[in-house]
């Protein structure tokens, strides 16, 4: 039994229809959006699991040391692995040194001037052209203007000035993270502009460009089109076991070029074949994705300011 | 008064190093020239003297490889990017910006670095692996569904294309709602609005900009995508009507042709202006997209 004033107060605090309809509206919002949320990722799992299941026959050590064999229906993935791994090498050592100095550049030199406003717009546009564009343009320029000729060189050249952006973006991030108090306090020593970069900047920072890098190497380990017409080939035997089997101006092989020939240029590949050659290039790419991630998770909980 | 030796040598290195960290700086300018330059170099002969561009823009013969008659209408390849696209956006920028509140307005910050983590991994997946899925289980997939005898069509290719564009929409769009002040939220919590209810009236209006950004950036990123649909959207150069069509889009084309055309021929020239046509199409997307995110900083 309730007394008067109880029952006064559940009327006052009774939900009216307004707040029932809110209540329900914030639920109802709440489920779709995390729904939305869910769609998205469910699919992508189950593919990624499926794909693997697909891939376990063939995967295997000897899938990855010996070279495709019976036009590409048998055998392993040794000589297109080996090509993606020059042309991700080479690519780095292009662009990174380009792409830390010019972070340098926009960060610790440059001040707000029409150039500088250029600039950042010129990096954020490259970062959006198309990679078939890139591949017109390293055809066009490294191929046929600089007389390179389709080889591991151009691909990698081509390779670089497309994940620039990547370095760019990530090192800015890592160097305008270095407070400025760092910096007042080495030219307040007489260290020059330069002398403080090197020895007080940089150093701080090394970690956040390293991440920048390994996002390098993800994006290009994966890319295929502007490689196609710039130095990958269908096919190409070399040596197995060999590190030094291709040449700076040799074609080459390339693991995500090998996914697409084997997939729709040649017919009647067993699925283990063509599915273990994805599995092997997502893992790959996947996982040096993870480190960067694992590296800027690591850093944020470590950092010292 | 004179510096030392020593003073003197280190001083003409920093000078080098500072020049070099300047011309560095400034090259991004230069590849973004040198694209544009070289693109249209290898094209500019045909571009500027033998190509109609009636014909190229209002065209769907697309014919470069004929003997007698050789024609190079792009009409149903500017169609066929136009459609997978405008799928893509379709399912893309609702999930995608869904995705985008759910992170930012309501996701427990647990749940908030996980699903990042996803997004970003998401997004490094290769487009050639996307292909392969498309060309793979995503055709089997459409073709016991629905029936249909092929499952390389502008649904296919739409599909794995909002897959591949929903990451840069989720992470440009949640940045667009952090950056709406807290006293927003809070302003309209205190009168009693509920999450729903700042979301609709107040954020949604007040990042309007900003979404839009996200939305140009996925619609960039789709257009330009070349391995995904050239997989997985079949090949039949057409006015698609449905989607269940198959179709090829402009990057496809450029990248199943340019292998085959002879160097410095009309084939592979025109394939050069098209991808002028594709530089001009994402460089005026990302410089939209770019303009509005900095007006929003600005303010």
């Amino acid at each position: 039994m309730t007394s008067p004033t109880e029952a006064a107060a559940a009327r006052v605090f009774a939900e009216t229809a307004q707040g029932r309809r809110n209540r329900l509206a914030e639920t109802a919002a709440r489920t779709v959006f995390l729904l939305m949320s869910v769609v998205m990722i469910v699919p992508l799992l189950v593919t990624v699991g499926a794909l693997v299941y697909k891939a376990l026959p063939a995967l295997s050590l000897d899938f990855l040391l010996t070279n495709p064999s019976r036009g590409m229906r048998a055998g392993g993935i040794w000589a297109p692995f080996l090509g993606s791994l020059y042309l991700v090498v080479i690519s780095l050592l292009i662009a990174a040194p380009i792409g830390v100095l010019a972070a340098v550049y926009l960060n610790e030199y440059a001040r707000d001037t029409w150039l500088t406003r250029l600039t950042n717009l010129a990096v954020v546009n490259l970062a959006g052209v198309p990679s078939i564009v890139h591949a017109l343009f390293g055809l066009g320029a490294f191929v046929l203007f600089a007389g390179i000729g389709r080889s591991v060189l151009a691909a990698s050249l081509t390779l670089a000035i497309m994940t620039l952006p990547v370095i760019i973006a990530s090192t800015k991030e890592a160097l305008g993270a270095v407070p400025m108090a760092f910096r007042e306090a080495c030219w307040n020593v007489g260290a020059t502009r330069w002398q403080t970069i090197r020895s007080i900047v940089l150093p701080n920072s090394i970690s956040g460009i390293l991440t920048g890098i390994i996002l390098q190497v993800s994006r290009a380990a994966g890319e295929t089109a502007p490689i196609m017409f710039t130095g990958a080939v269908f096919y190409k035997a070399i040596p197995e076991g060999d590190l030094f089997a291709y040449g700076l101006f040799d074609q080459c092989m390339a693991l995500s070029m090998h996914l697409f020939t084997i997939s729709t240029q040649v017919p009647n590949v067993p699925e283990a074949v063509s599915y273990g050659t994805a599995v092997v290039l997502l893992g790959t790419v996947l996982s040096v994705n993870a480190l960067a991630i694992a590296l800027r998770y690591y850093l944020r909980s470590h950092q010292r300011w | 008064m004179k510096l030392p030796e020593r003073l003197r040598r280190e001083n003409l290195g920093e000078r080098l190093i500072e020049a070099l960290i300047r011309v560095c700086g400034v090259s991004a300018i230069l590849f973004v020239f040198g694209i544009f330059f070289f693109v249209c170099r290898e094209g500019a002969d045909f571009m500027f003297g033998r190509l109609s561009w009636r014909q190229f823009l209002l065209s769907t013969a697309w014919y470069p490889t004929s003997v007698s008659n050789k024609r190079y209408g792009a009409l149903a390849l500017i169609a066929g990017t136009a459609s997978v696209t405008a799928l893509a956006m379709a399912i893309a920028v609702p999930f995608g910006l869904g995705a985008a509140i759910y992170v930012s307005e309501f996701c427990p910050p647990r749940l908030k670095e996980g699903f990042k983590v996803v997004i970003e991994l998401l997004a490094a997946i290769p487009s050639v692996v996307w292909g392969f899925i498309g060309l793979t289980m995503m055709n089997r997939l459409i073709i016991a569904v629905f029936a249909v005898p092929i499952g390389l069509t502008v649904l296919n290719g739409g599909i794995i294309l909002a897959l591949m564009s929903v990451p840069i929409i989720v992470s440009i769009g949640e940045d667009a709602l952090k950056a709406v002040p807290d006293s927003y939220r809070e302003a309209a919590e205190a009168l009693g609005a509920t999450r729903w209810q700042v979301v609709w009236r107040v954020l949604l209006p007040a990042a309007r900009n900003g979404l839009l950004a996200a939305v140009l950036l996925g619609v960039g990123r789709a257009v330009g995508e070349t391995m995904a649909v050239l997989m997985a959207t079949g090949h039949s150069v057409r006015i698609p009507h449905g989607v269940f069509d198959s179709v090829r889009t402009l990057t496809a084309t450029i990248a199943a042709e340019l292998g085959e055309a002879p160097v410095r021929s009309d084939h592979y020239q025109v394939l050069f202006v098209i991808g002028v046509l594709l530089f001009t199409i994402t460089f005026a997307v990302n410089l939209a997209a770019d303009l509005i995110v900095k007006g929003i900083r600005q303010q």
